[in-house]
């Protein structure tokens, strides 16, 4: 029951009035309304402990369905009824609902209980689970205000009120009214005078056709489709990563403007992936599903994210077409609605095939898709094309290299010497100071020897045949005896040559002259011990190969020495290598030396394989060496490397242009079903019964058996079947809510029994019918209502006892009057001041926000980058919405983070502030004071009506004229005394504006403008 | 105000305003405000006294307090090192767990099997203080020192192991977004006792450097199901105070003050036409909107507070958007009739740096939190106000990292037990209740569940937790969902 307050006035007398009025009438009726009178009380106050529940059902008696209820009733008898004796009982052990419970039962429900028993109990299912059948449409008196059966609908019960409906609201409202509901933006004002010198007897119906012909049409639709779907641009929680979904929002667009029908917008946003040959639209539509949050918080279990996913994406399925509150069948059957939790997991079987695993947090999650936009697929094509043509070009010429290349080896093998050719010195003597030295098949050498010592000094003595010597190459080698695969015994595996030292010997003698190095490279060292420290003379610095845990690939130097050399016949090589660093061990375990008679020798790789290669046989070379051979030919042939360069650019550019195609995340069923089980308490890790996928008992069913093979498809196919109830009743609803700001079942999210019994039960069921059963046709529907008498009501209140007897206007004498949605606000602002872009489609942009709003949010992990130029002007639709923190310029909308069908409508100090502060606010004053200075009118009376006009669609009137035209002349007085701060404000947002004003003037009619857009008409949808 | 303008100009501006704000209780500006305040579709508006809004039935019973400062400490302070003094913690140090007390306690993934974690002594001594002589740690000097004006509640416990789930829990009774929080039940039951200030604002501030600080959430202060009007405001640490509170450049209050008398004006021509009651509230709304334009301004000036005062609440106090700004804010929104008062401080995600940034965090939190208590109580202010401190849940008794490297010690996340301490608004001071096992694992003695400690705090304000409920989606929900306990022990 509703508590009064006297000293609230207005309140107190309307909720008393209400009550009367709807007492006055079921106390008149004949017959006790079951689903309108009696369900009500029985769910509100009795269901919870005796409903659908098992688990908790009290005393085994269930009273939310008759053959439960029939145990507690006699029909006709009140006195032998226990359900009426338990209502009446002075006995406090026995009195239902029992004390304590926090429910009562005012004597006035008692009594309709008693006089609904004596009558019969007559009882039937609840109102929106019964089958779908158009109600007749009933005759009234008078039919003057009757456009089509809507109005007969609501005037019939109007007449059982005593009421009449309002008159049709003037042409300037009307088209406000209709452009703003429609396409979410004002009509301007030469839309509005077209209409008015429209004089066709249906120029309000073309007006409505013009509007839902608009791409705007799509735009508003959007929005609100939008909250269903939970959108946003980042996945939400701790990371809050930016995702690409926007594909699918421009898809819901031109899907509202192209009209595509109801069921089919269903079937493709539920399963376009399982259709038969399912088109990339068709998938892409499934992102509805995948737009819910991603959790990626550290320390999350996959398992428990994806099953948070999938329950998402049942339960908002259940809010968005069968008008239920699943979720709370998670833990437990519902406590009001026929809804089990063994259905609960049926529904979550449909979801439960995807592939997503839950882990990680990535905003591209596969299943993806990549969308291309029309010009991106044709140079995608062309590309694809192009690449195709030089593929062939270069397979061809492949083909004829390949029957020249015995002759080019030929020719390559006598070009080798004057490539840099590394030839091994054999070594001829070798010893250590310490270890001992053994000299290998590869002619490379090891070091030996039980113990390993600390330090060591290798010389080794070698002869050559090259002419002249220019370098040494050496190579350290791995070996299995140097820590399983190393390159030195140490326990790093890692050396620091800390001298290399050359000579040329002459045999015989103990005569030896030194070679200077000049200089040195390395395939690596570590900090601190270049190559070049390994000829410096210095005992403590060296050469060094470590780069963090056990050294475990090869390296080589070159030492290039500063003149050429050239043995003598009694001369030998003699090469020293120092260890004589600090580290323990740190001696080269195996390596090789050679020499070179190159003329600049080089720690050329490359070169030494391909030498080697064309050196081998053809049966010894092995497969990466024949490729070497052929690539080097094809390398040597300009006309193939002016083809493969044109390949691999081709290439580059598609794989460039596929990495910056956005990729939506879509749905798609893994191969092998995944079983699916009852999750107690709704916990992840807590699985009871085992399930399969299927619809529940208190719905038609049209699949039969639950299958493994049941898939979302069908269960898409049972939504919108004829036969399903609920859906189109949910549906219309929806709609109805857009176009009256309330459902007419005021609980749009909840068609259950705890929803709100609507008033306008039979028009609502006749609606859904019309839906259902003309194709579901979404601007059919639209046109429908808004040619109605009921839609084109003024919304004034005329009678004050319209107020009383209906405060929120649920019997609908009176057009719908309510405050437009921030979005609305901000758009309709931008569109009066020109300042609307028309750019409507593609990523999400980042308008006006005050500074450090994202970056408090997230401890500057996200830094806000405002964009500039016609983004900050776009429809607020386009807006980029971050989760974690929403755009500062909207309020009461929905959070985005969960499917929301209806958004809370306040009213607090704070949206004042908005309208008043926000920059868009201001920059739209702005625009539209320069817009109506700059026009021809003259006189401030005349361009106040302009203001009014591109505002209101309507002149002021005189009273408005009279205040505002004082408060021109007293903002003048206080602009003359601050002329400075006139420049401020018209500095206020980043369009240009227009210099050959007088900043004063012109700020003067900004703070005009910026009143008008704050008043409270212009804030409402009229 | 209004210099310039004609007398008569003048005359009108104020009869309008009169008209809409003046004494007369019947004005329709009157009703509109406090309809602006409390009304929704099943509350009818009151207006008691100083109250705005409000359900009629509440409070169920004289309040012990009327506002409540919630110091919510984000990411979980570890209640070994701080306020649970365990011995045979410090005696036990580097054995490992005995797995006897954790039988099949879930931790976090970080954690995941307990087997083989070592005990890790608590980082700093412990002494006690006061005449109640409650263990302090010397990491938190301050609150040591106004120990008996304290409870400390050692035996809280919770169901959740993350920390959003957790925080999300302890604020709104759901582990998920979208359930109302605990200041915006108690906005929509009780209303505000003002009306030139949100009735349940939000701070916010993280330690200066700290790695592990986590996101504030915008559901921590949500109003869930209720109507939006309900959730918390935040009070910004830099820029404006509150989001769009100044006029833009180049218009001055005297400016605005014009304009919003004109919009007044008109839109009392269009109530005169038009019959919407809204119309009245749309009036009121603005009219507030500019009381909150100097009222916000008044607040967050701390020009008239004394030097003494300011050092109390220590270094940074001056500075926007520090733990002890915040706190200072705190009482000064008290004084100004405000409800409900959230401060969430990030940063004590300790899992490897209980060596280093806890030191800071407590240096960050220690001294203004205790000062806060210490300043209501020379004001006046405790008895009528609940002050909390405490995190989403405790950290692990045993370590996580390696015990050989003591700079990088840490604990993770622990649901298991932990500690809050409560001051002022009907608690007895100089108490500790409850008590976990000699190693600080589980709780040994008087739990407190999360939904007792809710159960509580409405106790105080007067509210039978079970009665304040609000029907959505065919449910009747509560802060305590089905559970809850008032913990009575602890009330005076």
């Amino acid at each position: 029951m509703r508590r009064f307050s006297s000293r609230h006035f207005g309140f107190f007398v309307v909720s008393f009035l209400i009550c009367l009025a709807y007492f006055n009438l079921d106390l008149t009726a004949q017959d006790i309304d079951f689903d309108s009178e009696i369900r009500p009380i029985l769910s509100e106050n009795c269901v919870f402990c005796h409903g659908p529940d098992e688990a908790t059902r009290e005393a085994d008696l269930r009273l939310d369905d008759s053959a439960g209820a029939l145990a507690v009733i006699q029909p006709h008898s009140s006195n032998e009824s226990e359900l009426y004796q338990r209502l009446v009982t002075s006995d406090t052990d026995v009195v239902m609902p029992p004390p304590g419970s926090n429910r009562t039962l005012s004597s006035s429900q008692i009594e309709l209980i008693r006089k609904w028993i004596d009558q019969g109990a007559k009882w039937d299912v609840h109102w929106s689970f019964r089958p779908l059948v158009a109600p007749s449409v009933p005759d009234t008196r008078d039919r003057s205000l009757i456009r089509n059966s809507i109005d007969a609908f609501v005037q019939a019960k109007l007449d059982q009120s005593g009421l009449r409906p309002s008159p049709e609201a003037d042409q300037r409202t009307l088209i406000r009214r209709l452009s703003l509901d429609l396409t979410g933006l004002p009509p301007s004002p030469e839309q509005v005078d077209f209409f008015l010198n429209n004089k066709a007897p249906d120029a309000y119906e073309q007006l409505v056709d013009r509007l839902l012909k608009s791409p705007a049409y799509g735009q508003r639709m959007a929005w609100d489709w939008l909250d269903v779907a939970r959108y946003a641009d980042t996945n939400g929680y701790q990371g809050d990563d930016e995702r690409t979904m926007w594909p699918w929002r421009d898809w819901v667009v031109h899907a509202f403007n192209s009209n595509m029908p109801y069921d089919e917008f269903t079937r493709w946003q539920l399963a376009g992936d399982l259709l038969p040959s399912a088109t990339d639209e068709q998938i892409l539509a499934t992102g509805f599903c995948r737009n819910h949050m991603i959790n990626g918080e550290g320390g999350r279990i996959a398992e428990e994210n994806r099953v948070e996913y999938v329950m998402d994406m049942s339960e908002t399925m259940g809010t968005v077409w069968l008008g239920l509150t699943l979720n709370c069948c998670r833990c437990h059957d519902h406590k009001y609605d026929p809804l089990t939790n063994k259905e609960y997991y049926q529904f979550f079987a449909y979801f439960n095939q995807t592939p997503v695993t839950g882990g990680g947090g990535n905003a591209r999650t596969p299943p993806i898709l990549p969308v291309a936009t029309k010009s991106e697929k044709q140079t995608a094509a062309d590309l694809n094309e192009q690449i195709k043509r030089v593929a062939t070009k270069l397979e061809e010429l492949a083909d004829t290299l390949a029957t020249l290349q015995p002759e080019w080896e030929q020719q390559a093998r006598r070009d080798s010497s004057r490539m840099i050719a590394w030839k091994v010195l054999k070594p001829t003597e070798m010893s250590a100071t310490h270890s001992q030295l053994k000299s290998l098949d590869d002619d490379s050498v090891l070091s030996i020897g039980d113990s390993v010592p600390a330090n060591d000094t290798y010389t080794i003595v070698g002869q050559s045949d090259l002419s002249v010597i220019t370098g040494l190459r050496l190579e350290a080698m791995k070996h299995e005896s140097l820590g399983g695969g190393s390159l030195a015994r140490s326990d790093s595996g890692n050396f620091v040559l800390t001298e290399l030292e050359v000579a040329r010997l002459e045999q015989g003698s103990e005569k030896s002259i030194p070679v200077k190095i000049a200089s040195a490279e390395a395939t690596f060292a570590q900090g601190g011990f270049t190559v070049s420290d390994a000829f410096d003379g210095k005992a403590d610095t060296g050469w060094a190969v470590h780069e963090g845990g056990k050294v475990d690939r090869e390296h080589a130097a070159v030492f290039v020495f500063k003149e050429p050399i050239t043995l003598q016949p009694n001369e030998r090589l003699q090469i020293v290598l120092r260890h004589d660093s600090s580290h323990n061990a740190h001696n080269l375990g195996r390596f090789r030396l050679s020499v070179t008679d190159a003329s600049e020798p080089k720690l050329d790789d490359a070169n030494a394989a391909f030498v080697a290669a064309l050196m081998a046989t053809s049966e010894e070379r092995t497969k990466e060496q024949l490729d070497l051979l052929r690539n080097r030919h094809q390398e040597s042939s300009p006309d193939y490397m002016t083809l493969k360069a044109q390949y691999d650019q081709l290439s580059k550019q598609l794989g460039d242009l596929n990495d910056s195609l956005p990729k939506v995340m879509v749905m798609s069923d893994r191969d092998a079903v995944r079983e699916t089980f009852v999750l107690q308490r709704g916990l992840y890790n807590q699985p009871g019964v085992k399930v399969k996928a299927k619809t529940p008992e208190f719905l038609p069913s049209i699949s039969g058996d639950a299958t493994d093979s049941a898939n979302r498809l069908e269960l898409a196919n049972w939504l919108v079947d004829p036969t399903n109830p609920l859906p189109p009743r949910v549906t219309v609803n929806r709609i109805w809510q857009q176009l009256f700001g309330v459902g007419l079942v005021k609980t749009t999210e909840d068609f259950g029994h705890q929803g709100e019994m609507p008033v306008h039960r039979e028009l609502l069921d006749w609606l859904a019918v019309h839906f259902r059963d003309h194709g579901w046709d979404v601007k059919d529907l639209i046109r429908l209502i808004v040619t109605s008498h009921t839609y084109r009501q003024s919304s004034r209140i005329s009678d004050p006892k319209l107020i009383a007897i209906d405060p929120e206007n649920r019997l609908l004498a009176r057009g719908a009057r309510y405050r437009m949605p921030s979005w609305m606000l901000r758009d309709q602002a931008l569109a009066v001041s020109g300042l609307l872009s028309g750019v409507d489609r593609g990523p999400a942009v980042n308008t006006y926000q005050p500074a450090g709003v994202w970056e408090e949010a997230s401890f500057g992990n996200k830094k806000f980058v405002q964009d500039t130029g016609e983004k900050l002007y776009r429809r607020s639709l386009y807006v980029f919405w971050r989760r974690i923190i929403a755009p500062t310029m909207f309020f009461d909308n929905a959070s985005r983070q969960s499917c929301t069908v209806k958004s809370s409508r306040t009213n607090t100090p704070l949206h004042a502030l908005l309208t008043l502060n926000e920059t868009v606010y201001i920059e739209s004053a702005r625009a539209l004071a320069e817009l109506v200075l700059q026009s021809p009118t003259q006189g401030d009376s005349a361009k106040i009506n302009e203001v009014f006009l591109r505002t209101l669609s309507r002149t002021a009137s005189m009273e408005e004229q009279s205040v505002l035209l004082r408060g021109l002349e007293r903002a003048r007085n206080q602009h003359a005394k601050h002329p400075d701060e006139a420049v401020k404000l018209l500095s206020v947002g980043e369009s240009p504006r227009d210099e050959t004003l007088d900043p004063s003037e012109h700020a003067v009619w900004t703070g005009l403008c910026l009143a008008v857009l704050n008043l409270d008409e212009t804030l409402n949808h009229e | 105000m209004n210099n310039g303008m004609s007398p008569l100009a003048q005359n009108h501006l104020h009869l309008t305003r009169r008209h809409f704000f003046g004494k007369n209780a019947t004005g329709i500006g009157a009703a509109a405000l406090a309809s602006l305040l409390s009304r929704d579709a099943t509350s009818a508006p009151v207006t008691v006294g100083s109250r705005f809004g409000g359900l009629p039935a509440l409070p169920h019973f004289a309040p012990k307090a009327k506002r409540v400062i919630y110091l919510f400490q984000n990411g979980a302070p570890t209640h070994v090192d701080l306020f649970d003094w365990k011995p045979a913690l410090q005696a036990k140090h580097k054995e490992p767990v005995p797995l006897s007390y954790i039988g099949d306690r879930r931790f976090s993934t970080m954690t995941g099997a307990v087997d083989g974690k070592l005990l890790l002594a608590p980082v700093e001594p412990f002494a006690q203080h006061g005449q109640s002589g409650a263990w302090v740690s010397e990491l938190m000097p301050f609150t040591a020192k106004v120990a008996d004006d304290l409870c400390f509640v050692k035996s809280m416990h919770t169901e959740q192991v993350n920390h959003a789930p957790a925080i999300n829990f302890t604020l709104s009774g759901g582990e998920m977004p979208g359930r109302p929080t605990m200041g915006a039940w108690l906005t929509y039951g009780l209303g505000s006792e003002t009306d030139e200030l949100p009735s349940f604002v939000v701070m916010t501030s993280i330690s200066k450097g700290t790695s592990c600080g986590q996101i504030f959430y915008d559901f921590y202060w949500g109003s869930g199901f209720l109507p939006s009007r309900f959730q918390g405001v935040k009070l910004r640490g830099s820029g404006d105070p509150v989001l769009y509170v100044s006029n833009p450049n180049g218009v001055s209050r005297e400016m605005r003050r014009g304009w919003l008398d004109d919009i007044a004006a008109i839109n009392e021509l269009k109530l005169r036409e038009f019959g919407d009651p809204e119309i009245a509230t749309r009036i009121a709304q603005y009219e507030m909107g500019f009381k909150m334009q100097s009222s916000v301004p008044e607040l967050a000036d701390l020009s008239n507070e004394s030097r003494e005062t300011l050092d109390m609440y220590g270094p940074g106090v001056e500075e926007p958007g520090t733990f002890a700004h915040n706190c200072l804010m705190a009482r000064r929104l008290v004084e100004r009739g405000c409800r409900f008062i959230q401060l969430m401080h990030a940063g004590w995600d300790q899992h490897n740096s209980l060596t280093t940034e806890l030191y800071k965090q407590c240096s960050d939190t220690d001294q203004s939190s205790a000062a806060l208590v210490t300043d209501l109580k020379q004001r006046g202010l405790l008895d009528g106000t609940l002050v909390i401190w405490g995190g989403e849940f405790g950290r692990t008794p045993f370590l996580q990292g390696d015990i050989e490297n003591r700079a990088k010690w840490g604990r993770d996340h622990h649901p298991y037990a932990y500690t809050l301490w409560m001051a002022g608004g009907g608690i007895k001071p100089g108490i500790s209740y409850g008590a976990t096992d000699d190693l600080g694992i589980n709780v040994a003695e008087n739990p407190v569940h999360v939904h007792d400690f809710q159960a509580t705090v409405l106790h105080l304000l007067g509210i039978n937790h079970e009665q304040l409920t609000y029907k959505f989606q065919g449910r009747q929900f509560r802060l305590t969902d089905v559970h809850g306990k008032v913990v009575s022990e602890i009330l005076i």
